[in-house]
């Protein structure tokens, strides 16, 4: 074995890396949480049921989102509301069952249950993260106009 | 028997058969829409085109007879773009709602589409709209869903009797409707819901509630009358969501009767959920199971046997009456009745009790003599399949009781018993017909059976039956044995507590002789299993002890009211009018603290001191068949070999009256149904909706 003639080669190169991204490349890390960075308008985030611009909730409570749900987060209950229509009683996400795949956003008929950009809803207890139907409207209406855009912009690929 | 090819594969048929029926015969499958293999052929959806050699057009599979040598394709580029073609023309007015339709997922019309039809439509214009129809309490109507098959129609016209639905209109303008509106008026309406190929008639307790793929189902029998239907319950967690038809053609073919379909909303309310025991200021308490049976084994320790006294309800399982009966046994009582009505029969012969000649044997029969009965309220189904046969050979059918509308014409003869001994002495016109009859039937029913004289009626039915030829016996020459002699029960509990002999022992009271006695305070306690359609005023100073799984009349009177178990909550064996013995399952748990009945009567057994031998339920029917062999068989209908019986007597002139006053609310879960009350209300009082 050949001893190597300059020992300290190894080290001058690594500090000429830490230095050529000192003041040579662009800066990649964010300031999160006062940064964030892009996403795409497919992103799965945190969920939300979507209405009608008159105020009326989207869900007709036809059940295929809990049909297809692959991790069974999803429960619906159903009955008939007073002016004729069909409507969810009962809409829970269990969010920690759920895998964010997005199948519920696919089957819906409406457009009413979506995985909108959010994914900064952690919590401080799990029985926050069972999320109920007010819960999910109330997403809905905080997130309407992000998700609105986002479904617009994915539109022609669907 | 005409051979033909469909699919290059050969077969014989019957002759009359349809080419779609020899086609299912061979396992090809034709999609359809108006066919049903229990109505008459319409042909009007075009669904079932196939393709037939030297025919220049498809032909509706459905309507066309076999005949020799045909060769019919069903897999050709015509047919398959003639299906396309119907679909097309089908969903043209059809509104695609399938998402808020109670129908998604057990769609004919959505099957078909997905199977059969083209991938898209080719027509922008408006859609046709229909109002929709109010066909009463039980029947959603979604109209614009509507593909006028007229299923519907035929049903009502045909199996129901009741002609009350029709088309009007041609074209694109047909629309299907009751005329003027009203409720249908049929005990069997809710078919029309399970036959309706797309959502146009849904269940309307059911709408909106539940989605087909997320019911489990457990096969059940109804307990509502003493047919036996075949039903089907399916539940979600915990809940009944809906109740329909298994197909069983040698009892209820593919029907069921509206009281066992709609009146699980019954199941929910009023359910007893805990033991109670009557405190001193009068109200019934909660307690513990333990407590229950210490307040029993307390009151009976210084009760001699013979002052104890048991009846059977009308809806109880077999295995709860055998171990009541040797519990009763146990105590030294002989005063144990399973006839609440107060019916005179049930003892032996087996026959003497039993519906003979079967239901699906109804189709044979050539002449009816109904004595004291309206099938149409007490038996749906076998009401219906008389008036089948009526549609094919027309036998007449001739009554004996106060007259009603049955849905065939019936030659009333008046309700006067006495008019039985005049057929007998052969002085009545009827007997011109009842001579040339090859296989007559009667059916004698409770309002017959519920009288004083209700044993003497009996025998003198026996006496026209043996006079008139009701029954061959098996000889050589008569190849085909027939046993026209029927008794028609209404309680599902009724045949299986004969068999099993729950029936008062020498010096026993009946049901009737326990409420004097328990008056007269003879009678110190008294067991109600299930019982609630007695007079509950006379027995006031008696120690009554209630189980069952409502809070109805005979928890109200209880000392001691034990929660029992639902028809949905356990596995038991019934028997029906036929002597059919049949087994439900279980299909969901009892609500609280209510356990299934007869683990309760054993519990209560060690109470007592009388401990019952068995533990399971394995060891529960091991019990049944070696109280009778009858039971080890299931599903068939073993016959009953004829012995003469009754007593001869002096009838009263007294009218026959009807046996039911109602056909929607006759027992503790009816009578807690807010469905069965509209019904009540909307259809048998024709009260208007709303």
């Amino acid at each position: 074995m050949k001893l190597k003639f300059f020992p300290l080669t190894e080290l001058c190169s690594g500090l000429f890396l830490t230095l050529k991204y000192m003041f040579l490349k662009k800066k990649v890390t964010l300031a999160y949480p006062y940064e964030k960075g892009a996403l795409s308008p497919r992103f799965r985030g945190e969920h939300a049921l979507r209405r009608y611009p008159n105020g009326e909730e989207r869900c007709i409570a036809c059940k295929l989102c809990e049909a297809v749900c692959p991790a069974q987060a999803i429960t619906i209950e159903a009955e008939e509301r007073e002016d004729g229509s069909r409507r969810a009683t009962r809409y829970d996400i269990d969010m920690i069952k759920c895998i964010y795949c997005g199948l519920c956003e696919e089957s819906c008929p409406v457009d009413a249950i979506v995985e909108g950009p959010n994914f900064e809803f952690a919590t401080d207890t799990r029985e926050e993260l069972y999320y109920n139907k007010d819960k999910l409207l109330a997403n809905g209406d905080r997130w309407e106009v992000a998700i609105a855009a986002r479904l617009e912009q994915d539109a022609r690929y669907r | 028997m005409p051979k033909l090819t469909i699919d290059d594969k050969e077969i014989d048929v019957p002759e009359g058969m349809t080419v779609l029926q020899a086609a299912e015969m061979l396992g090809i499958e034709i999609p359809v829409f108006c066919y049903h293999p229990k109505l008459s052929i319409a042909g009007n959806c075009r669904m079932c085109l196939v393709d037939m050699e030297h025919s220049p057009k498809p032909i509706a599979s459905c309507a066309m007879p076999a005949s020799e040598g045909m060769v019919i394709r069903t897999q050709t580029p015509m047919v398959k773009k003639a299906r396309q073609g119907v679909l097309e023309f089908l969903l043209i007015n059809h509104p695609l709602d399938c998402p808020i339709c109670d129908q998604g997922g057990e769609c004919d019309l959505q099957d078909i589409s997905v199977a059969y039809g083209g991938d898209s439509s080719r027509y922008a214009l408006n859609k046709r709209a229909v109002p929709d129809k109010e066909f009463g309490p039980l029947i959603e109507t979604a109209m614009n869903r509507c593909i006028q098959c007229t299923r519907c129609i035929r049903f009502a016209t045909e199996v129901a009797g009741v002609p009350e639905l029709g088309a009007t209109g041609r074209g694109e303008d047909m629309e299907i409707g009751t005329y003027i509106q009203k409720a249908i008026t049929s005990e069997l309406s809710g078919n029309m819901i399970d036959i309706c190929p797309v959502g146009a008639l849904t269940s309307k307790p059911y709408n909106y509630r539940g989605r087909s793929w997320e019911l489990s189902h457990t096969p059940s029998i109804d307990v509502f009358d003493a047919v036996g239907s075949a039903i089907r319950l399916d539940t979600r967690g915990r809940e009944v969501m809906r109740v329909l038809p298994r197909q069983n053609d040698e009892v209820n073919e593919d029907w069921i009767s509206d009281k066992v379909r709609f009146s699980y909303d019954g199941l929910k309310y009023q359910r007893l959920d805990h033991p109670y025991v009557r405190q001193k200021d009068g109200r019934l308490a909660p307690v513990s199971w333990d407590k229950a049976f210490e307040a029993i084994a307390e009151q009976l320790r210084d009760i001699p046997g013979n002052q104890i006294a048991a009846i059977v309800g009308d809806m109880v399982d077999a295995e709860a009456m055998v171990a009541l009966k040797d519990l009763m046994v146990a105590l030294g009582s002989p005063h144990i009745d399973c006839r609440q009505d107060g019916a005179k029969n049930g003892s032996e012969p087996r026959c003497s009790y039993l519906f003979n000649t079967t239901i699906a044997g109804i189709e044979r029969a050539d002449f009816c003599l109904l004595i004291g009965t309206n099938p149409r309220w007490e038996a749906p189904l076998i009401n219906a399949r008389i008036r089948k046969n009526y549609l094919y050979s027309g036998f007449p059918v001739a009554l004996v009781g106060p007259s009603h509308d049955l849905g065939y014409p019936v030659d009333s003869l008046g309700s006067d018993p006495l008019i039985l001994e005049e057929i007998l002495r052969g002085h009545h016109p009827i007997i011109s017909l009842l001579k040339t009859a090859k296989r007559p039937m009667m059916i004698v029913g409770p309002g017959a059976l519920r009288r004083e004289d209700g044993a003497t009626l009996l025998c003198l039915a026996r006496q026209v039956a043996d006079k008139y030829g009701f029954i061959h016996q098996r000889k050589t020459t008569i190849p085909d044995p027939w046993n026209g002699f029927n008794v028609l029960h209404t309680a599902a509990s009724r045949v299986g507590g004969f068999d099993l002999g729950l029936l008062p022992g020498p010096k026993g009271y009946d049901v009737k002789g326990m409420l004097d006695a328990a008056a007269a305070k003879k009678l110190k306690a008294i067991y109600l299993l299930g019982a609630d359609e007695i007079d509950m005023a006379s027995l006031k100073s008696t120690f009554v002890i209630y189980q069952g799984h409502h809070g109805d009349r005979g928890a109200s009177v209880a000392d001691v009211v034990l929660p029992g178990a639902a028809y949905t909550e356990k596995s038991g064996t019934y028997v029906n009018t036929e002597g059919r013995v049949q087994r439900s399952l279980k299909a969901v748990s009892p609500p609280g603290d209510a356990k299934e009945d007869w683990k309760i009567i054993r519990a209560l057994s060690e109470k007592l001191g009388h401990t019952l031998p068995y533990n399971t339920l394995e060891e529960v029917r091991a019990r049944l068949v070696e109280a009778n062999s009858l039971f080890e068989e299931l599903d068939t209908v073993q016959r009953a070999p004829w012995l003469p019986f009754g007593q001869e007597g002096k009838i009263s002139s007294e009218s026959f009256t009807a046996a039911l006053e109602s056909f929607y609310m006759t027992d503790s879960i009816s009578r807690h149904s807010i469905t069965m009350a509209k019904c009540e209300r909307e259809i048998a009082q024709g009260a208007p909706h709303g």
